[in-house]
């Protein structure tokens, strides 16, 4: 018997194993779209989204949005002094009121238009190398910043490329006029760029005093002072892990962007900004009329899902009334062409 | 190879001389090693490599790959297409490489066999590979032919000896192969160092049936032909050893030179890919023009007021510069579109449908323990487009068993089984058969059912006695006795074979023959009948007798044949018995069993010695010898009392008319290819039910000139034609009715059949008949060609490929199959069986016809369905990716940025496969993580971006829209369109869901019946039997001497050999090419 036994088993011995994955039996579904199915998951879906829209259109609407432009193009705007660009060191003044509270936190974005931080040559010139704090890189950038790697002289720009070289340099301070009288409105510098950026990209070098780092280079052609004096104030804020310069070297994806410049979340405005007229000084540096960009300040607050986004509720309303309309027309189709054979 | 052809100069004639290789030598010809390989160790890379970049998506991504190099154009890193390039590359060639080590392997394999040379006076064993042309070689009993080689002497007397060519042309039953006479008495080494004959033959050729060639030795000529020629392939049998000369050797074998290159066989969807691919890529060329103009118009309206911010020198050249440069970044960054990663996933899924065929459990054979094997992994999807089938008969559709399962002895029929209600019972495997245990020298696998008969063999009815003892007597099977009660009966044809092995075990064992005697064991006793004559069988005569006188000194006659004929010599005495006979016989033929008559006759003493010497004087004339002697066996075999009717069964393989029926519901076409008989196929046709007698016609051409043949087809098609639209026709000239029939081809419902033979056929083919032979055919149901070459089976699947763009697909076991095997689109070989030729040149193998139903209507579909789906999805995602791009140009200037990161979509692409979202998050955030970006901060420069931009709720309801937006549409689609317009497929499974709420119902299945009338087919042999042989004496080891001085036979034997070879000559023509 035995022997018998041994010897089925060796002459199977081709014999393909008997699972559900070789012989194919692995369970499978292929939903029947059946009438029951098909028609209340649409109106669920509908309802659904219908509702979502409702409250995304409601939340966005209830954001409070103040844009201003202060490009100067027109004579009658108070910047159109400075925007001739042979003006140095200009200084103009927007003054602008609100009726109601604007409900805290304020976000405060500069904006720019016409303004092509995408284009590919432009947003490959940096060197991630130098600006993540290699020190070899300050001597040598990487050849991706041409044309600003070198100066006239053969010294090394750092931070090289022409993202850095662009950096937006105009500056803003707000006062609230109580009783003709400026108050300032404290802005708040701190975070306003991507945790990511701030402690993982961008690095100073590990060199105290940071200015030593920079020996031997030069700051880039367009900047008014090097690096490691961007922000007088605070000298923990230099440097890379400059916050401003953050936020500029994180390239906006369309030619119409505006980023965040600071926030108003301090003292008597953490409310947001009382009823009042407002004064917004701009030190006005930074071109762009040559190709018929603008600038803009932005005031915005934002709710649980973001900045004022309208599109988002409409799409998602259209889209739920779709279905809704889409499950009639699936139920008149079916009430009239159904399988004879479910009679 | 090729090379080596090259090199020789073109061989006119062909001089080798035996035992002389240095002579030899001179002439280069080719050794006895084959090679299939492609490369070694050195040829491999390079070959290989430039085979792969011939391949137009290779080359592409190769020219892609440079321009990444150029960092003015590269948009993206160079390694993100070097990475699937290198991946296609190396599975390729690691594909390549393991496909060529296996023919290595078995070229090695083959190389080595041994064989033995006669060499410096002795016999040495030597490798098939070291074996030169015009060395002498020794074979022994069932070893493979080395080389083609001229037979010089052999064991046997005469220089006799016996092969099967199974290898060749598919045949299994033996052939003779004869010595010249001054070459057969060389049988010891010293005699054959001696000689040094020259051979002076054709080229080498691939012509199996043909040799022309003049051996010169001691200053005489001898004529050579095929009948002296053991070809490569062959086995010996029978045959103790017998010495040869190499002719031809490796390459230059007949079977070498026969095995047709192999062309690399594309599937359908292969074809619209590349079409897809180049329309993919004409679009690709023209969104780069339109993004490069659109770069041109930004440069010079926008960007160059841009100029403050960016580096000056891009600007300060001319627009179109910059666009030209943009065109060619956006061929890179577009290149997704066409997708590498297409061609390797494809592969992929195809390894993948291959693999589940051959883990197929329903398609494995438990008999001979074989599994289903996809030796091609690229025709999986194929299988599911097929529309014609062709498909050989022995071993294919039969197993070439003959079974004797029935019988009519005396008016009663023996075969049946019945239960305990008188109800027939359908015979299983199950079924008790009878025990034969009684009877010592049965054969232990032969199987009877039927009790009664065996009762009646015990009872000593005279009538089943005789019957019996008939059927142990006329034939001409030689008996080969090993061991005591050990037989082995080797006959010519499986049908005498089963006949014998019948009578064996229902206890008239035949167990010897001289050319004199026929020694039976009737029942235990042995006895001995003296074999007067033996009246051979032929295709016009259509029986077979022999004369013998037994113990008791009477003398007989026993006949055996085709029905019609026996009954037109019976005496009137057995009128009443040829009635129920005969609707015996029509009931055994309605089964699809092959039916004989038998029938015997006393003879008087006096009459025959008349006869006798009538015949001895007939046999010594030279002219019309033939004639006359089919007269005086005319004379003899009259008056006849008929004994009964056999009946057997030509088994076929399990579940074929099963198969061809469903098959058939299909709509695929089944023709079949057979070099058998007409007769044999068409009875195997309706057994297989593929002919039935409700059909409206059956065609049968056979006409042996070019208008003849023509005539048949025409006269066939206007029948069909005529019958299908009496209305219409009339006045409308013929031409035209044969214009447009295509259309008219759905039309008919009548059922036709087209039975055409091999010399028609040949007719047929010529290119004025092929496309009425066509049109034809493919108005036909049935369509069955016998007596057809290799060659003509390939030309009949060429002319369906060539003319009916349809897929082809051909089965077979033999290797007279591989041609039509290689032709077809889909090649499939029947594995399990002695013969691999058929499965080596195959695409598919398996162990049983039926499992084609699984591998066409199964996996053929899912592998279609799979593929369909898998593409479908592929070049979606793909544009849906690539198109982005497209978009975004127009926010960035034109500039080939990339707006999303492809560093981790090249993975994701790849990964894909394990599919989940998990894995995609997981490399998403890997790819972006902090310590990534620490090692190589200038390639992975986005860090941080998943994690900030997937913490924006809006970002998630922006994905749960889009989800929504794109599933709605297409299920409201599908809603709609089921509703609308529902599939064949749709209805089913809507009744099968309704069927489920009903609840379990019975199932009619549909049971196939045979139903047809009778056709008693003596479907006897392939050709005439050994009848002349064996009274000769000729190959009668033993006996010969005895038998020498027989007063009367030596006239009649000197010329035995010459005839049996004539007419085989003649029979082996149709057969081969």
């Amino acid at each position: 018997m035995g022997r018998t036994k041994k010897m089925v088993k060796e002459e199977l011995a081709n014999r393909p194993d008997n699972t559900a994955f070789t012989q194919q039996r692995l369970p499978a579904w292929q939903p029947m779209l059946s009438a029951g199915i098909v028609i209340p998951g649409f109106v669920i879906i509908g309802l659904a989204f219908i509702g979502i829209g409702v409250a995304l259109f409601v939340t966005s609407q209830s954001i409070q949005l103040l844009e201003l432009d202060y490009t100067g193009v027109e004579q009658t705007s108070p910047c159109f002094k400075c925007s001739d660009p042979n003006a140095k060191n200009c200084m103009c003044e927007l003054t602008f009121s609100t009726d109601t509270l604007f409900k805290g936190p304020v976000f405060f974005y500069y904006g720019l238009s016409n303004y092509f931080q995408n284009y590919r040559s432009y947003g490959v010139s940096k060197d991630d190398d130098q600006l993540s704090g290699n020190l070899d890189n300050f001597k040598s950038p990487s050849d991706t910043c041409a044309p600003y790697e070198y100066d006239r002289n053969n010294k090394p720009f750092v931070p090289c490329g022409a993202v850095a070289n662009s950096l937006f340099n105009d500056t803003f301070k707000l006062y609230q006029i109580v009783n003709g009288a400026k108050k300032v409105v404290p802005l708040d510098g701190k975070g306003i760029s991507w945790w990511t950026d701030y402690n993982i990209k961008y690095r100073n070098p590990a060199v105290t005093p940071l200015k030593n780092a920079f020996n031997g280079t030069v700051k880039p052609l367009y900047w008014s002072k090097p690096a490691y004096e961007l922000d007088p104030s605070d000298p923990a804020n230099n440097g890379f892990i400059n916050q401003d310069f953050l936020v500029w070297m994180r390239r906006a994806a369309l030619p119409d962007f505006r980023k965040l410049y600071r926030r108003i979340t301090d003292g008597d405005y953490a409310e947001g900004l009382p009823a009042g007229n407002y004064s917004l000084q701009i030190a006005y540096n930074y071109p762009v009329l040559s190709f018929e960009g603008r600038k803009k300040v932005v005031f915005s607050n934002v709710s649980w899902m973001g900045g004022k986004n309208e599109f988002l509720g409409i799409a998602y309303l259209v889209i739920g009334s779709l279905c809704v309309v889409m499950s009639v027309v699936m139920l008149i189709v079916y009430a009239k062409f159904k399988f004879p054979e479910e009679e | 190879m090729a090379f080596w052809r090259r090199n020789t100069h073109i061989e006119k004639e062909r001089h080798v001389k035996a035992n002389a290789r240095d002579y030899n030598d001179k002439f280069s010809y080719a050794d006895n090693r084959i090679k299939t390989s492609k490369y070694n160790i050195f040829t491999f890379l390079p070959i290989n490599l430039f085979e792969q970049f011939q391949r137009v998506a290779n080359a592409y991504f190769l020219v892609l790959l440079i321009l990444q190099v150029i960092p003015e154009i590269s948009s993206l890193s160079w390694f993100t297409t070097i990475v699937p390039l290198v991946l296609v590359l190396v599975i390729t060639a690691v594909k390549d490489a393991t496909d060529d080590y296996f023919r290595h392997k078995s070229d090695q394999q083959v190389n080595n066999r041994q064989s033995q040379v006669l060499i410096r006076g002795s016999l040495q064993n030597e490798k098939w590979m070291n074996v030169r042309v015009g060395d002498i070689i020794r074979l022994e009993n069932n070893q493979f032919v080395a080389a083609d080689i001229l037979l010089l002497c052999s064991s046997e007397p005469y220089g006799l000896c016996y092969i099967e060519t199974a290898e060749l042309d598919g045949e299994t039953n033996l052939k003779v192969r004869q010595a010249l006479t001054v070459t057969s008495d060389l049988k010891d080494i010293t005699k054959l160092m001696d000689f040094d004959g020259e051979v002076i033959c054709e080229p080498p050729n691939n012509k199996l049936d043909k040799f022309t060639g003049t051996l010169y030795w001691r200053d005489n000529k001898y004529p050579l032909d095929n009948e002296k020629m053991l070809l490569r392939g062959c086995v010996l049998r029978n045959t103790e050893w017998c010495f040869g000369m190499v002719i031809f050797a490796g390459l230059q074998t007949k079977l070498m030179q026969n095995c047709g290159r192999t062309t690399f066989k594309r599937t359908s969807i292969d074809k619209l890919m590349n079409t897809l691919v180049l329309w993919i890529f004409a679009f690709l060329i023209c969104m780069g023009v339109i993004l490069a103009i659109g770069n041109t118009i930004w440069v010079s309206w926008i960007g160059r007021n841009f100029q403050v911010f960016l580096p000056g020198e891009e600007f300060q050249s001319n627009a179109v510069f910059s666009g030209f440069l943009t065109f060619w970044s956006y061929i890179i960054i577009l290149n997704t579109v066409v997708p590498i990663s297409l061609y390797v996933s494809v592969e992929v899924l195809r390894l993948g449908h291959s693999y589940f065929i051959n883990w197929d459990q329903k398609m494995f054979c438990r008999q001979t323990n074989t599994a289903a094997e996809a030796r091609t992994t690229t025709l999986n999807e194929e299988l599911g487009q097929v529309e014609f089938i062709f498909s050989d008969k022995t071993g294919t559709l039969t197993q070439n068993i003959m079974v004797f399962s029935k019988c009519s002895i005396n008016g009663q029929t023996y075969g049946d089984v019945y239960n305990e209600f008188d109800e027939k019972v359908e015979i299983t495997e199950k079924t008790a058969c009878v025990d034969f245990s009684f009877n010592p020298l049965c054969d232990k696998a032969f199987k009877f059912y039927d009790g009664s008969l065996i009762e009646a063999i015990k009872l000593e009815d005279l009538a089943v006695q005789e019957f019996f003892r008939l059927l142990a007597l006329c034939h001409t099977v030689m008996p080969e006795e090993k061991s005591e009660g050990h037989l082995v009966y080797l006959a010519q044809s499986p049908d005498e074979g089963a006949l014998v092995t019948a009578a064996r075990n229902f206890g008239f064992v035949f167990r010897a023959r001289t050319p004199e005697t026929i020694t039976l064991c009737e029942m235990g006793r042995a006895v001995t009948y003296q074999l007067l004559a033996i009246l051979d069988f032929n295709n016009v005569r259509k029986r077979m007798s022999v004369i013998v006188r037994n113990p008791q000194g009477q003398i007989k006659l026993y006949c055996k044949g085709a029905d019609t004929i026996i009954f037109d010599r019976l005496d009137p005495s057995s009128e009443a018995l040829m009635y129920t006979t005969s609707e015996h016989l029509n009931e055994f033929a309605g089964e699809g069993l092959r039916t004989l008559a038998l029938a015997y006759k006393d003879l008087d003493e006096d009459d025959f010695e008349v006869w006798m010497k009538k015949l001895l004087f007939a046999s010594t004339v030279i002219e019309n010898r033939e004639d006359q002697l089919a007269v005086l066996y005319e004379e003899i075999e009259q008056g006849l009392k008929l004994l009964g009717a056999t009946a057997i069964e030509d088994k076929l393989q399990e579940g074929v008319p099963e198969t061809i029926a469903c098959l058939n519901l299909a709509d695929i076409k089944i023709w079949v290819l057979t070099g058998d008989k007409l007769e044999t196929a068409m009875n195997i046709g309706y057994s297989c039910n593929m002919l039935r007698d409700d059909m409206n016609e059956v065609f049968v051409i056979s006409g042996h000139t070019l208008l003849e043949v023509q005539q048949q087809l025409r006269s066939a098609k206007e029948h069909i034609l005529g019958l299908s639209r009496v209305s219409s026709v009339g006045d409308v000239e013929k031409t035209d009715m044969f214009a447009d029939d295509s259309v008219f081809e759905e039309a008919i419902i009548a059922e036709y059949a087209l039975v055409i033979n091999g010399h028609s056929l040949a007719h047929a083919l010529e290119p004025q008949l092929e496309h009425i032979l066509l049109d034809l055919a493919c108005l036909c149901k049935t369509v069955i060609c016998c007596r057809v070459t290799p060659l003509q089976k390939a030309q009949v699947v060429e002319l369906v490929k060539r003319h009916k763009r349809a897929v082809t697909l051909a089965i077979g076991d033999g290797a007279n199959d591989v041609s039509m095997i290689k032709t077809a689109h889909i090649g499939v070989g029947i594995s399990g069986q002695e013969g691999m030729q058929a499965v080596l040149a195959s695409d598919y193998s398996f162990a049983q016809f039926r499992y084609l139903q699984r591998l066409l209507l199964v996996h053929g579909r899912w592998s279609y369905f799979r593929m369909c789906n898998f593409l479908c999805y592929f070049f979606y995602k793909n544009f849906a990716f690539t198109l982005v791009h497209f978009w975004y140009g127009f926010f960035c200037g034109f500039s080939a940025q990339i707006g999303l990161d492809k560093h981790y979509w090249t993975a994701v692409n790849h990964l894909f496969i394990w599919g989940s979202l998990t894995v995609y998050f997981a490399i998403l955030f890997a790819m972006q993580s902090n310590g990534i970006f620490g090692i190589f901060p200038s390639n992975f420069p986005f860090v941080g971006t998943a994690r900030n931009c997937l913490s924006e709720k809006s970002v998630w309801l922006v994905i749960l829209l889009t989800t929504v937006v794109c599933v709605v549409p297409g299920l409201v689609v599908s809603f709609l369109r089921v509703d609308l317009f529902p599939t064949l497929t749709d209805k089913v499974r809507h009744l099968q869901q309704s069927r489920k709420k009903e609840g379990p119902q019975e199932q009619n299945l549909r049971r196939v019946r045979r139903t047809s009338s009778r056709r008693s087919a003596y479907a006897f042999s392939h050709q005439q039997g050994y009848g002349e042989l064996i009274t000769s004496g000729k190959n009668m080891k033993m006996s010969t001497v005895s038998s020498a001085g027989s007063p009367g036979r030596t006239p009649h034997s000197s010329t035995w050999i010459e005839n049996m070879l004539k007419r085989k000559n003649e029979q082996v023509y149709f057969k081969t090419i």
